[in-house]
Order: structure tokens, then C-alpha cells, then sequence
């Protein structure tokens, strides 16, 4: 019975933005989305599949122009994953009016404190406490948040990565170790992590054992 | 490219070619329109319909013309289509009270107001074949005294106190399409709602929340009362014919009384928040059956009445009924009573097969080619067997 | 040759994020069965609509499908689920397994080992491997929370002490990283060894169950087995009648009413592939192909007299 928010309707239908927008702001939020749904969002969700699938590899997206402070990747992450039907928080700089109106026109998310968030979009300070977030339940692990967090870069330098998806082991720089080493102890519950930078996109599921090295 | 697969493929292509000569059957016979389906094979477009969770008549005609009468088939291309749909909005909840009916009875009291309203229904004619209806032509609409003839709709079996708001019309029973339903339309009320005011029987509490919608988000055990029925009603009818039929001979009784039956059309209103009120987007046909069950009580609480409720789109009165029973006795737990272990008690029995589309498919599916697996069997088989063999020999 | 009358893929893109959501909390707990709202597809339910909802929410305009149905690319439910996403994706399809990027199977994992970047989408039946020892999916759910296996392990080992050794030959239940048991889909168990540090991403999806699971590459994936009764595989004592192979699972083909039969390979892309480079099983290589045997239409093929 959910019934599609008129916006995410919109957005569906790609329909285009009306000519006589008036702001700057208005049209900002009306663009900057997949010009082509069906197509863009398979070619963006089969890097984002690879990126969950071997954590530590990076992976290039495009196809969404989000308004400031989003990153290309953290857009493309949220019209792939994003709907009415998933509760969206927005923490720290990605929590302002361009960013919340670009969300209602092209993914129609509800907003939600992180507690009861599907998904999660900020920089890792923002984030903090990660605790807040869903973890699943012990019958339903996969009831729990993915994290979209914004990073100036990805590189493979940093922390070791081993577990399912790596053969050996992988390097990633990630913000820190302590919080996905105790993520990871809560398995199979846990939070799952993408991180965005630019184009750039990486996975981090909570299967994955960090190590620094 | 090499020949056994074309020869799949080809095999598929001359198998399709066949199934449409055979649905068409003799051409001397002329071909059957969507009209016809639609008019004169209402109740399986009725059927097809409620399983298929689709209201639309010509469509329901339609896969039942390309199915070739199977309505199985018919419920299956109903609701492969309905998928693809999208979802622009949910309606308010249908008001049944205010139900233009072509039939109402009660089981429960001889006469209440509104009337009893017996409506086109089978349950007096005699099943005799009727022969005239086989011959060429219109069949006599006379009162023939054997020919299954509907009763007038709201003719003088309903002499009630207030007879059914246009019950009593000369109109045709349908389609009823804008008799004045207005708002201040007057309300045909539910048996239950004389009961209930007199706290006979338990009350059923409103709400607000949204229901659950089992075609959106997969099936949780255990399920609230809404998505049940919401099952129930796209479940198929002879499984559900077949569980209430159980608790009647005693697997999960429940005593239960036909309080009341209603067929007719009712209004679907669509919120427009734009707006800020609610528009009539046209109307929809149903079969509404509130049964009266054994009575709870208990030391603080004096006895009371239960209910079951079933809800079908069309006219579809033994499921509707069916699934009022089945309702009904799937609401042990709540009502305090003992899981006796009857297979119409078993909710995950009944929600995991109810459903004759997922049953039908992999029923079906044993069909398609295991060869890869019976081989596993048969080398296992033989290795069982060369053992025992050879145990066999050396204990000789 | 895309029906422009549906969606890129056939499902609509809610539906489409829906199953992704679930690919990726699959991919995340390997093993575990996440529930999806399967949707209904436009072939049976126990037909591949798991399988097809997965692949069509991972296709894109670039790939090449290869669907495979007891390790055939011409059984003649594979050739439908071809055409399907011929029809509605405008994807370019293939046989071989070494071209495919996205590959659909019912009952089979190719012999020709896959590769990184290979996506490889099973069909599911039964979902859950505990399913036939508990028939109660919130008793399974339980079990599977609280890691309770004790009831496989009694059931293999009832087969033990019948049979002297586990009667279980296909769909044979796995542990995944450790933690969850999961179902292979009615896999042969010979087949088993190549779930495991497997280079792919193996997805696995049931339509009518409703689950969606997955295990990322190099997982690690156990068969279930006693230290007294290690996991073994099995296969017909025999090599490929026609490409001579003796490492592939086989088909046996009941050649005629005497006893006579042969043994061809169940992969018909394997086998097609070994004889065009020369190998010769004991009936030659001048046989038609295996399927020729499996696979004869000619009773339904309609327009002769005869056959009405």
C-alpha cells in the first residue's frame, strides 16, 4: 500500500525540470539526476556490487551532478539505493536545504534521526557515534544501516583488509580501525559502510576484518 | 550455434503456434469476444479477479480467453500484469456500510432493517440442467418455475422496516454506476453493529495504520490480522473452500453464524492532499461476510460474541464465506483459545499455501528436467546397493 | 530487439532497488537468507524467478547472459529465460562460459571455472536447508540465530548409520565463513568444491521463498561432513562418450531398450568446447551433440499429421 511520494513519482518518469524555475536553488534540486534510470542505475549499481563484494577495491561511478557538499559517488549512491520506501539521515554539512530538497525531488527518502535510519550519509566525524546506527536483529541481521561516508579521497594505502570478498588481503584508508574491528565482533550483526570520494566508491561490509598495519 | 539448440528453441516457438489452434478450437465456431467473457462468464471474471488482486473486468475476460478457461492460468497472466503496474496511490478504506447491495441476508435474524435482499443467487434454484439454455437464442425470461431464474433485485422478499437505499429501483442490479451515493447518502448497517451495541459482541477497534501489503514486502511470520487477510482474499478458493470446511467438521471449530452477507457496489475514494479532500474514482463490486462465532468470556469479562470477516472482490460469496471462517479461526491466540493443532489454526500452514500461483508453479516446476539431480540419486542408489552386495557375499 | 513496452530489464526501478538492497545485505552476511518482496514474474514460481529477478537486477546493457538449465544451454527452460532477457534487456547472450559476464543456472556450477568479474545467479528452489527437518520458517529463523545445526548433523548422521555413509547427493548443505549452514540449490554434490574460494560473485535467489543470498568471492564454504565421514564427491564411474572427459559430471542417456546407455557431459559448453579441440570420447567425435539424445522434441513439434 506505500504509495509512491509525488516527487519520487517525478523523478521516476524523469520528467524534466519545468523551464520556469525560478532559483538558482530550485533548479539545482530538480537536476543532477540520472538522465537515464533504468540504464544508469544498472551500470552504478554493478560498481557498487563490486565494491561490497571485494572490499578494498575501488570503484568509478557517475550519472548524478548532487548539489554541495555531496560527492558524484555519494549521489549515485543514494538514487541506486534510495526510495520512499528506506528512512535517510543526513549528518553533519550533508544535512542543509540543497541537499534535503535534491533529496525529496529525485529520491523521495524520508529523513530520520541515525537510530532508525536505512541508510546514513555524512562524513565520518559527522557519523560519530557509529553505535547510534541499526545493527539488525539476531533473526533479521540484514535490518540494519548502511553507512555512505564521505571521504576526501580513496586509496589502496592503510589498514589491511582480509575475510569473505579477498583473497589475501586488500588496503584501504579508512578514517580509523577501532570502530570496524568492533563492528566486526558483532557479526553477522553490524552496520555495512560504502565510502565516497569523488567518483570513486569502496565497500566495507561488516564481515570484513580491519588491521592496522 | 550448433543444431539441438535450435531445435529447443524451435520446439518452444511450434509448441506456442500449437497452444493458439487450440485455444481457438473449430473455426466454424465463431470466436468468443471480451464482452461475452466479460457479461456471461461473470463469476470466474469474478474469481479471476479476486485471486488475481486486479479489478478490472475486461482484463480478468481477457486472460481467461488467452487461458483457455483455465482460471488458474487466468489469475496468474492477471497478476504478472498487475506487477508491472504502478502504484499511484492508496485508497481510503471502502465504506461497506454504505453498499448500493444487490444481495443481503443474514443467517443470524429473520427480518432488521435494510432487509433481507435475496438477490441473483443459485441458492433456490434447483440444479437441473436447463436445456433451453443450450438451444439457439434467448433463453425464455419467463417465470418458468425450473429455470434458475435470479430473484428481482430487492423485489418483495425485503419488506423491511427501511428497505435498502435503492434496493427497490427498477434499475437493472448492474452496473450501478452513480445512483445518487452521495454523502448524505443513507447507510445500509452492518448486523454486527446491532450486536456490537449491545456488547454482544467483541469490538472490532478501528485504525488508522496502514496495512501491511504482502505483494510489497515479503511475508513475516507472525502476521498481524490485516495481512492474513489480505492473503486470504488473493488466496485460492477451493484451499480456502477446503480449511473452512475443515472447521466446520471439527478441525478448529469456531460455531460460526453467517451474521451477514452483502454483495454490491461500493464507492473507492482516493485522497488528493493537493486538494485536501477525497475524490470518488469509480466503483468496485464486493462480497462482504461478517460471521457471528462462539462467545469468550471469562471470570472479569461477561461472554461475548466473536467474529470472522472475509472480503473478496466480486461476487464471490463462498469465498467470501470460506474466508471469514478461516479468519476466524485463525485468530485463536488472540481470542485465548487452544491450538488444537487443526491445519485452519496453522497460520504459517495456511499464509505459505494459500496461494495458487506459488502453488501452481511449483507444483508444476517437477516437471521441468532434473536430470543432474536424479543422476546424483542414481550413482548414490547403485554405490548403496554394490555395498550391501558385497556385504552380502562376503557374510555367505 | 528490447520490447520497449516494459522497463529496461522488465522490472520497474523500485522493485529493482528492492532486490539490490537485498543483493547487498546478502553480500555483506554470506550465507544468510535475507527475505525480499519477490515480485510476480511473468513465468512460474518455481520456474527461475528468483533467479530472474536477481539477474535483472544486475544487468546491464553490456552484458552477455549465458542461462544454463542442468548445465545446458538448450534445455528448454533455459532457452525461454534467454529470450526473456533477450526481449527485455537487449542483452547480447552467449554459451560460453568464458565470454559470459552474467550467468543464470538451475542445478549446475559450469565446469570451466569462472572468474573475477563473472557474476554466476543461481535458481533456488527451497531456500532453507533446514527446511525438510523443520518444516516452520519462525522455528528455522530460530535456529539459524542461535546457530543450532545439532538437527543437520543428527540427520547426516541417521544417514550414517543406515546407509553407512551420508545419503545425500545433491542440494548437500554447506557452512559459510563459519557461520551460517546454507543450501547450494539442488546442486550436484559434486559440484560442492567450486562454491568455495570461488573468483565470482555467487548469487542466489528464490522467487516464490522469497530469499535472496549471496556469497562474495574467495569465500570460504564448507561442506558439512564427520571427521570419520569426510564430504566426498561423486560422480558416473565413466568419461564423456563423446568429448572423453573425466573430470566432468554426466548426463546418462538411455541409448535404447537393452541396457545400452551412454555417458555425455551434463556442461554442454564444456563439452562442445573439448571436442572442437580435438577430444574424442568412445563414441567419436562425430556425434551429434549430447543433447541431441536428452533433448528430442520431435514428439511436440506440431504440423505433421501424425502428430495430431
Amino acid at each position: 500500500m506505500s504509495a509512491a511520494t509525488p516527487s519520487a513519482a517525478q523523478s521516476e518518469a524523469q520528467s524534466e525540470a519545468p523551464s520556469e524555475a525560478r532559483s538558482e536553488a530550485r533548479s539545482e534540486a530538480l537536476s543532477g539526476g540520472f538522465a537515464d534510470a533504468p540504464v544508469q542505475s544498472a551500470r552504478a549499481f554493478r560498481e557498487v556490487l563490486e565494491a561490497m563484494a571485494r572490499p578494498g577495491t575501488i570503484r568509478k561511478v557517475a550519472g548524478a551532478r548532487p548539489p554541495a557538499p555531496l560527492s558524484v559517488a555519494a549521489g549515485v549512491a543514494l538514487l541506486v539505493l534510495c526510495d520512499p520506501t528506506t528512512r535517510l539521515h543526513l549528518a553533519g554539512a550533508a544535512d542543509c536545504p540543497p541537499v534535503r530538497d535534491w533529496v525529496a525531488f529525485h529520491i523521495g527518502a524520508p529523513l530520520a534521526p541515525a537510530e532508525t535510519a536505512d541508510f546514513a550519509l555524512g562524513r565520518w566525524e559527522a557519523l560519530q557515534p557509529v553505535t547510534r546506527f541499526r545493527i539488525g536483529q539476531p533473526d533479521y541481521p540484514d535490518r540494519s544501516a548502511t553507512l555512505i561516508v564521505e571521504c576526501d579521497r580513496l586509496v589502496n594505502h592503510g589498514p589491511a583488509l582480509t575475510g569473505p570478498g579477498i583473497e589475501t588481503a586488500t588496503w584501504l584508508n579508512l578514517p580509523e580501525t577501532a570502530a570496524f574491528r568492533a563492528n566486526r565482533a558483532l557479526f553477522p550483526l553490524g552496520f555495512d559502510c560504502l565510502f565516497t570520494a569523488g567518483d570513486r566508491i569502496a565497500g566495507l561490509p561488516r564481515s570484513t576484518r580491519v588491521e592496522n598495519i | 550455434m550448433y543444431v539441438a539448440v535450435k531445435g529447443g528453441e524451435r520446439a518452444i516457438d511450434n509448441a506456442h503456434q500449437w497452444l493458439a489452434e487450440e485455444r481457438r478450437g473449430d473455426l466454424a465456431v465463431p470466436e468468443l469476444t471480451i464482452p461475452q467473457i466479460r457479461e456471461q462468464m461473470k463469476l470466474a471474471v469474478n474469481r479471476v479477479m479476486a485471486e488475481g488482486s486486479l479489478y478490472d473486468p475486461d482484463l480478468a475476460a481477457l486472460a481467461i480467453k488467452q487461458a483457455r478457461g483455465d482460471l488458474i492460468e487466468a489469475v496468474f497472466l492477471i497478476r504478472a500484469y498487475r506487477t508491472t503496474l504502478p502504484r499511484l496511490a492508496a485508497s481510503r478504506p471502502v465504506a461497506t456500510g454504505a453498499m448500493a447491495v444487490d444481495r443481503r441476508i443474514s443467517a443470524t435474524f429473520k427480518d432488521l432493517p435494510g432487509g433481507q435482499v435475496l438477490g441473483p443467487t443459485f441458492d433456490y434454484t434447483h440444479r437441473l440442467l436447463d436445456f433451453a439454455l443450450m438451444a439457439e437464442g434467448e433463453p425464455p425470461t419467463g417465470a418458468a418455475p425450473l429455470s434458475p431464474i435470479p430473484f428481482p433485485p430487492g423485489g418483495g422478499e425485503a419488506p423491511g422496516p427501511a428497505a435498502p437505499p435503492d434496493a427497490a429501483s427498477d434499475a437493472p442490479p448492474s452496473p450501478r454506476v452513480g445512483e445518487g451515493w452521495g454523502g448524505g447518502a443513507p447507510r445500509l448497517p452492518h448486523v454486527t453493529g446491532f450486536l456490537n451495541r449491545d456488547g454482544l459482541i467483541e469490538t472490532a477497534e478501528a485504525s488508522d495504520r496502514t496495512p501491511p501489503d504482502l505483494t510489497r514486502e515479503p511475508m513475516e511470520l507472525p502476521a498481524d490480522r490485516a495481512l492474513r487477510l489480505q492473503a486470504l482474499a488473493r488466496g485460492d478458493e477451493g484451499f480456502v473452500l477446503g480449511l473452512a470446511y475443515s472447521t466446520q467438521r471439527g478441525y478448529g471449530r469456531t460455531h460460526a453464524f453467517v451474521g451477514e452477507l452483502r454483495i454490491g457496489t461500493v464507492a473507492v475514494e482516493v485522497e488528493i492532499p493537493e486538494l485536501g479532500f477525497a475524490v470518488e474514482i469509480g466503483e468496485i463490486e464486493l462480497t462482504e461476510c461478517e460471521t457471528v462465532n462462539q462467545f469468550k468470556g471469562s471470570r472479569t469479562e461477561p461472554p461475548q460474541f466473536t467474529r470472522g470477516y472475509g472480503l473478496v472482490m466480486g461476487q464471490s460469496e463462498r469465498k467470501a464465506i470460506a474466508m471469514s471462517l478461516v479468519d476466524r479461526a485463525l485468530r485463536w491466540q488472540e481470542l485465548g483459545e487452544d491450538f488444537t493443532g487443526a491445519p485452519a489454526q496453522d497460520e504459517e500452514f495456511v499464509l505459505m499455501h494459500c496461494d495458487n500461483i506459488q502453488a501452481t508453479g511449483f507444483l508444476e516446476h517437477i516437471k521441468l528436467p532434473h536430470y543432474v539431480d536424479f543422476q546424483a540419486e542414481l550413482e548414490l542408489v547403485r554405490k548403496l546397493r554394490a555395498e550391501a552386495a558385497a556385504l552380502r557375499e562376503a557374510a555367505e | 530487439m528490447t520490447d520497449q513496452a516494459y522497463n529496461f530489464a522488465y522490472l520497474d526501478e523500485q522493485t529493482k532497488r528492492m532486490i539490490r538492497r537485498a543483493i547487498l545485505k546478502g553480500i555483506a552476511v554470506p550465507g544468510y537468507q535475507v527475505p525480499f518482496a519477490s515480485r510476480e514474474m511473468p513465468m512460474p514460481y518455481g520456474w527461475g524467478t528468483g533467479g530472474v529477478q536477481v539477474t535483472a537486477a544486475c544487468l546491464v546493457p553490456e552484458d552477455r547472459l549465458k542461462v544454463i538449465d542442468q548445465g545446458a544451454d538448450d534445455t528448454t527452460n533455459a532457452v525461454s529465460i534467454r529470450r526473456f532477457f533477450q526481449r527485455t534487456a537487449g542483452v547480447a547472450t552467449t554459451e560460453a562460459t568464458t565470454e559470459a559476464t552474467v550467468i543464470q543456472t538451475r542445478h549446475r556450477i559450469p565446469e570451466t571455472p569462472l572468474k573475477a568479474g563473472q557474476i554466476l545467479v543461481y535458481q533456488v528452489p527451497i531456500p532453507e536447508p533446514l527446511r525438510f527437518l523443520e518444516p516452520r520458517e519462525t522455528e528455522t529463523r530460530k535456529m539459524h540465530e542461535l546457530e543450532e545445526y545439532g538437527l543437520m548433523h543428527v540427520k547426516l548422521y541417521e544417514d550414517i548409520a543406515r546407509h553407512g555413509q551420508i545419503a545425500t547427493s545433491y542440494a548437500y548443505p554447506v557452512k559459510v565463513e563459519g557461520r551460517y549452514v546454507m543450501d547450494p540449490s539442488p546442486i550436484p554434490k559434486f559440484d560442492n568444491p567450486k562454491l568455495s574460494g570461488n573468483p565470482a560473485i555467487q548469487l542466489f535467489g528464490a522467487g516464490r521463498e522469497q530469499r535472496i543470498y549471496a556469497l562474495p568471492p574467495w569465500t570460504e564454504v564448507v561442506s558439512l561432513d564427520f571427521d570419520d565421514h569426510p564430504f566426498e564427491t561423486s560422480k558416473a564411474p565413466h568419461d564423456c562418450d563423446l568429448c572423453g572427459a573425466q573430470d566432468s559430471y554426466l548426463d546418462e542417456v538411455i541409448t535404447d531398450d537393452q541396457g545400452g546407455r551412454m555417458f555425455v557431459c551434463s556442461d554442454t559448453d564444456f563439452c562442445a568446447g573439448r571436442r572442437a579441440k580435438g577430444h574424442a570420447g568412445r563414441l567419436g567425435a562425430g556425434q551429434k551433440s549430447s543433447k541431441t539424445f536428452a533433448n528430442s522434441f520431435e514428439g511436440i513439434w506440431p504440423g505433421t499429421e501424425g502428430a495430431r
